[in-house]
């Protein structure tokens, strides 16, 4: 009994893999498709303004003061959530709690990767999709290219950045993801209709 | 849907995004183990309930994440001006509000 118990253990960890929420769901609509992105690093930065040029230089982009918007530099995004916080997302395989780690500035980085999910939310009808369950204006003049905020949809919070015209990408706490992936879906399903 | 300006965020958001948090300016006593049962009282439990205008904290909890204050009409439900928390309660409300007040 024992032994078959060991054994178990030893298959299990030896076939150990990482397994995303919700990895690859997409779901589709006429003009939009939502789409569960790849794992990124992240971190949740919280900085006085004192620190915030050398965390700029260590992450190597400059980090964003004004509400509402975001900066991109080499698949790395910064975005301003408030007046002393940040959430940095890396796509490109570094890490930016590493970069942080050297900086002697005051400043709080906590490791969220596996915290949160992001999904893409891409077509004519995204906006339309998001506004389904955000009360936020989303229109080009008041939520550009690059915006980002905190912000609802439904009865979640999420992060929501606009990365092109008509592309989005909503990140949320992965015990959330099921219902905002759903929630997102659905819109897309009411936007198109 | 009521929009509420976040002095932080700079623009009007959605009521969705924030919350109430009890009335403002209410200085917590530096010397609270010397406070009077009385005066804790008045401290702790006691609000000014006003039918008119109300000086609220608010916190932008879905967005910036920050509190700041409002002031607010109870009868009306509107909001006269926000600022940040930390500055002092305005001495002068914004001239539109007298006519809420009236009402």
């Amino acid at each position: 009994m024992a032994k078959a118990a060991a054994k178990t253990v030893a298959t299990a960890t030896s076939s150990a893999e990482r397994r995303p929420a919700l990895a690859g769901r997409t779901a589709s609509a006429t003009g939009v498709k939502v789409e569960v992105l790849p794992p990124a690093e992240r971190i949740s930065l919280r900085a006085p303004e004192a620190s915030v040029a050398a965390l700029s230089k260590a992450l190597g982009l400059t980090l964003p003061k004004t509400p509402k918007t975001s900066a991109s530099k080499g698949g790395r995004t910064a975005l301003w959530l408030g007046p002393d916080e940040w959430l940095v997302i890396d796509e490109a395989g570094k890490n930016p709690l590493a970069d942080c780690a050297g900086v002697s500035a005051l400043h709080s980085s906590v490791g969220i990767s596996h915290r949160n999910i992001a999904i893409s939310v891409v077509g004519p009808a995204a906006e339309a999709a998001i506004n389904s369950g955000c009360p936020q204006d989303l229109s080009l003049e008041a939520f550009p290219v690059g915006a980002a905020s905190r912000t609802v949809l439904g009865k979640a919070e999420i992060v929501l950045l606009r990365t092109a015209d008509e592309a989005f990408r909503v990140e949320c706490w992965r015990s959330f993801s099921d219902y905002v992936f759903t929630f997102l879906s659905e819109g897309a399903r009411d936007a198109a209709g | 849907m009521l929009l509420i300006r976040c002095p932080y965020c700079e623009e009007e958001r959605p009521e969705l995004e924030f919350r109430n948090a009890g009335e403002a300016h209410i200085a917590r006593s530096a010397n609270m183990a010397g406070e009077s049962d009385d005066d804790f009282e008045k401290f702790f439990f006691i609000r000014s309930n006003p039918k008119g205008i109300i000086y609220e904290r608010w916190r932008h909890i879905h967005g910036c994440a920050r509190f700041f204050n409002a002031v607010r009409d109870t009868v009306t439900d509107k909001f006269v001006m926000t600022y940040k928390a930390g500055e002092p309660k305005p001495s002068k409300l914004p001239k539109n509000s007298n006519e809420v007040v009236a009402k």
